[in-house]
């Protein structure tokens, strides 16, 4: 088990620009069932070996897709999502950059009450080592195994992973859900379904400075979660009032906090570890400790 | 990006709010004819910077008592005060120390006396996933404090934004505030605008504080503050044009041109990192080894040479920087590739101070090998902490 991909998840792709293809290209490489590119105006062509569809809709209908990476440029990556959206795709994974904010509000608004899944924007992607990478990360450092990794961050992800794979603990799948203010899929969604996942026995929690989001999860774990947790916070140096690269990591007005956020994690008895160097080994204590 | 007061004022204006009248002045003489412009009556004199607690600060080496915001009476203070203000830096606790340089100053007429004041203000509520408006019936005040302390002062109304601020909630908004008669239907223009302008030119930030009633019965919005989101900023090439340079950081702006993410810190260990996360981390675990960052440095995660160059000339410029640290996780960037650049820029731009690579991830091998190879005097490290501790060591 995983949680939202797995080796039967068939991945369109959506912008098949020199990122697009390329990074379709490495998905298929990893083994990621790739079904397909949209591009506005090539439908029927082929590049790199992708068949092109003009909309998602006729591209779900031949491929049977039900997964989306898109790569759109910001300016119509919000019409991308509500595209894959309508098109009745179930997962949509948004790896673009600098969209603009409010273009997000609507886009998050209007999937509302819709089945479809959004991850991201401004993320790297979703994989289940082994199975499907539907993303940017490089595959080859991930490992199949027991821990959920839940994060904000995209190198910082990388870093996890390779971490914990070094102390020879695999993941049951990693999930950047975006550095953005507004995302499709907050820290609470993924800690429900890594609870609720029989592979995942641990989550390791990436967080950063900005927003509220880290101090709400931490409630969510006190009261259901009971699997082991750790987590991290990046940007504990970072001044107030500045954006630190994400849209999402400002402090504002004395929040988002990165203190703020550490305490909460604490109190709702999650292992933090201070050092970015020690994010593999504070998850394998919080392990040991709960199992013992 | 933020815009000046006189420049927010105008959108407000131009979407409906009432401002007071006012004159932009670049010279003591041009501040005088503003005077004379707006009837010869009392002005307030503000200085135009994008830092707040202009009010309470000071011009520094001015001699003078007074800060960014100055009633004048008489016709023949204007020149001396405007003088003042467009020679010295004008110090407030939001510019630093240094302070910062005024070169516009927004001259507005002041016959009227405001006998209320209140705050309205939109920003993002990330909780909604929506913007928020607030209202609060202390005007003049810090919102933020306010909303620390006493939350339950803020009227909080939630924007859709596909909707926009619908009447009823401006009128909500106005009888919460305690408005009422004709200036709860002015206050309803106000708060309208407001809202107008935050969804049209895509705020982040947009505010009317105070929101103040005059008087004379007029309700005005007496000062005004906006910020605009970044990522929107492509589709509105007016606002564009209102861009201050002046009043950012030379080096984040220039960091800015080569597509790098940069912000000045005040320590002595530069940073060169890709990834925002991996950036913010390592600027923590310095201070976690008892180092200072520099700045926080993202080169994103496709950086060419002439970016990793441009990024060690900006490092270099900075006289404090007492060592640097490269940090790259390579995943899609390939650590061979990256030495590559990292040895090219390393050259080119001739290194005066310790440098500390840290390298993992794709082709980390050849990457090693390349820089070990070079014969430059470059420091590698193995992991974070090691990274972490010879570049503390190194800035000693």
């Amino acid at each position: 088990m995983s949680i939202l991909v797995n080796k039967n998840t068939k991945v369109l792709c959506q912008g098949m620009g020199k990122a697009g293809t390329n990074h379709a290209k490495l998905c298929r490489e990893y083994g990621t069932q790739v079904v397909g590119g949209v591009v506005p105006g090539k439908g029927g062509t082929t590049k790199e070996g992708f068949h092109l569809f003009n909309t998602v809709a006729e591209a779900v209908e031949k491929t049977g897709a039900n997964a989306s990476m898109i790569f759109v440029p910001p300016a119509g990556a919000g019409d991308a999502i509500l595209e894959a959206a309508d098109a009745g795709i179930e997962l949509i994974v948004a790896i673009t950059e600098g969209i603009p904010i409010l273009d997000m509000a609507r886009v998050v608004r209007f999937l509302k009450g819709m089945s479809c899944r959004l991850i991201g924007p401004n993320c790297p992607g979703v994989i289940t080592p082994g199975q499907c990478k539907i993303g940017i990360m490089p595959g080859y450092i991930h490992k199949p195994g027991p821990v959920g990794v839940i994060s904000r961050s995209g190198t910082l992800t990388y870093e996890a992973v390779w971490q914990l794979s070094h102390l020879g603990l695999g993941q049951s799948t990693c999930v950047g859900i975006g550095g953005d203010p507004i995302i499709g899929t907050n820290q609470i969604d993924l800690l429900k379904m890594f609870q609720d996942d029989p592979q995942t026995e641990s989550i390791l929690l990436i967080g950063e400075i900005g927003g509220t989001a880290e101090e709400r999860a931490a409630e969510y774990v006190k009261q259901y979660v009971t699997k082991p947790v750790a987590a991290f916070i990046a940007g504990q140096t970072a001044p107030e009032g500045k954006r630190m690269g994400h849209a999402g990591a400002i402090i504002s007005g004395g929040s988002g906090l990165a203190t703020d956020k550490i305490s909460a994690l604490r109190a709702a008895g999650i292992a933090v570890a201070d050092s970015p160097a020690d994010l593999g080994v504070t998850l394998q204590r919080a392990m040991k400790s709960k199992a013992g | 990006m933020k815009i000046h007061e006189y420049q927010a004022k105008e959108l407000l204006a131009r979407a409906g709010a009432k401002i007071p009248r006012g004159i932009v002045a670049s010279t003591p003489a041009e501040a005088e004819k503003a005077f004379d412009a707006l009837g010869g009556g009392p002005v307030v004199i503000k200085a135009q910077v994008h830092a707040g607690g202009r009010g309470k600060g000071h011009f520094a080496g001015s001699g003078k008592d007074f800060g960014g915001v100055k009633f004048v009476n008489k016709r023949g203070d204007i020149a001396g005060i405007a003088e003042v203000m467009l020679r010295y830096p004008l110090v407030t606790k939001q510019t630093g120390e240094a302070g910062q340089k005024v070169s516009k100053l927004l001259v507005v007429e002041a016959s009227a006396k405001i006998v209320r004041e209140v705050y309205v203000g939109m920003v993002l509520d990330r909780a909604v996933g929506a913007p928020v408006l607030m209202a609060c019936a202390e005007g003049g005040v810090e919102i933020e404090e306010v909303a620390a302390h006493t939350p339950e002062k803020i009227l909080k109304t939630i924007v859709e934004p596909e909707f926009g601020l619908q009447p009823f909630q401006a009128r909500r908004v106005a009888y919460a505030l305690g408005f009422t008669g004709e200036q709860a239907t002015r206050a309803e223009t106000l708060v309208t605008a407001l809202a107008k302008v935050y969804l049209e030119k895509d705020c982040s930030l947009a505010e009317i504080n105070p929101l103040a009633v005059m008087d004379n019965g007029e309700v005005l919005a007496v000062d005004a503050k906006m910020t605009f989101d970044d990522n929107a900023l492509f589709r509105h090439p007016d606002l564009a044009a209102l861009r201050d340079e002046a009043e950012e950081d030379p080096a984040e702006l220039r960091a800015g041109r080569s597509g790098l993410s940069f912000i000045s810190l005040t320590g002595n260990i530069g940073c060169l990192v890709n990834g925002a996360g991996l950036a913010m981390s390592t600027m923590d675990i310095i201070k976690y080894h008892g180092g200072e960052p520099a700045n926080f440095l993202d080169v994103g995660g496709g950086a060419n040479k002439d970016q990793v160059t441009e990024a060690f000339r900006i490092l270099l410029g900075d006289p404090r920087v007492k060592a640097v640290l490269v940090n790259i996780f390579g995943g899609i960037m390939q650590c061979d590739i990256i030495a590559g650049a990292i040895l090219a820029a390393f050259k080119e731009v001739g290194f005066h101070v310790p440098l500390v690579v840290r390298l993992e991830g794709t082709n980390v091998e050849q990457g090693r090998k390349m820089l070990a190879e070079s014969g430059q005097n470059i420091t590698t490290a193995n992991g974070l902490t090691e990274a972490a501790k010879k570049v503390v060591a190194a800035a000693k």
